[in-house]
């Protein structure tokens, strides 16, 4: 299992390259799901307060 | 309302047109449609391109196990070029037709080809270590990939550079336009200029010189970082149309 993972030496190489595109594919993602309910929650507030002040006036 | 804001309202080229020609509410039914199924498939393609990349498939016969980073490097790398692309194309469609969807879509787009670009220089620089015996060399390849990763950061700055949208996605739009010379010069300057870089081996006329134990794999990444491209594309442009609405519904309240 150990000798895999050397991968004939060049596993100091191998892993790090799949660990960087892990790490930036995943930070990717988290970000954009993030900022896309941080500004849906947003806008879903915006519109009930909307609502509650003039009377359903949709935007 | 005011005659002088409704003036500047109307002659404002993002609010309107976003609910007179563009249907964002379109976009987001076939965006929700999309979804699960570019997800699914990115996440099963990856799946089974990692599993026949880093167990099936054999060690390079020079490079030995070197070139199992190649399935994460050239996909990215292709990846890099193609979002790029697809950023020059829509940016062009922004400033023609005036399309505000277009300029969400290049808008979209930027933070992923940034992300591709950074594992394509990063992946690079791990394979070169070992096989050309530096982290980096200034070959043409090499620069001119760097030189697209900071074409990508200045069209994310200069986006946001504008209290006014609209004017940073045209700033963004035309520095998109001009950064597509660099997309040729990456893609020739292996053929170009002298270079460590090894050229095309999938992209080539005749036969690709890869055995299918090795195309299969890098095919398979490729498609799954496309999936995955298409699926953040639909959610930042759900999010972008998202914190258009929040706003038009805030300069409302400021008109009062």
């Amino acid at each position: 299992m150990s000798e895999y993972f050397e991968m004939g030496g060049h596993g100091i190489y191998i892993w790090p390259a799949y660990m960087i595109a892990t790490a930036v594919i995943v930070s990717i993602l988290a970000h954009t799901l993030h900022t896309m309910r941080q500004r849906e929650r947003h806008l879903d507030l915006l519109r009930r307060k909307r609502r509650g002040v003039d009377d359903g006036d949709e935007v | 309302m005011p005659e002088i804001l409704r003036a500047k309202i109307d002659g404002n080229p993002y609010i309107l047109p976003m609910f007179r020609f563009a249907n964002p509410n379109r976009f987001l039914r076939i965006g929700k449609g999309i979804m699960p199924w570019s997800a699914g498939l990115s996440i099963l393609c990856i799946g089974v391109g990692l599993y026949l990349a880093l167990f099936v498939s054999p060690p390079d016969y020079q490079q030995k196990e070197t070139v199992r980073i190649m399935y994460v490097h050239v996909p990215s790398a292709w990846m890099a070029l193609f979002i790029y692309s697809s950023m020059v194309i829509s940016s062009a469609m922004a400033l023609i037709w005036k399309h505000p969807l277009a300029d969400l879509i290049a808008k979209a787009s930027a933070p992923v080809g940034t992300g591709f670009t950074i594992i394509c220089l990063a992946t690079g620089s791990l394979w070169g270590k070992p096989m050309w015996g530096t982290w980096w060399v200034w070959d043409a390849r090499l620069t001119s990939v760097l030189i697209l990763f900071f074409l990508y950061l200045g069209y994310i700055a200069l986006n946001n550079a504008f209290d006014d949208p609209a004017r940073g996605a045209k700033a963004s739009a035309v520095l998109a336009l001009v950064g597509a010379v660099n997309l040729p010069i990456i893609k020739f300057s292996v053929d170009w200029w002298n270079t460590l870089h090894q050229p095309a081996s999938v992209t080539r006329l005749d036969v690709p010189a890869v055995h299918s134990s090795m195309l299969w794999p890098l095919l398979l990444m490729a498609f799954g970082f496309t999936f995955f491209y298409v699926t953040i594309l639909v959610l930042r442009v759900r999010s972008e149309i998202a914190a258009a609405k929040i706003r038009n519904i805030q300069l409302a309240e400021a008109r009062g």
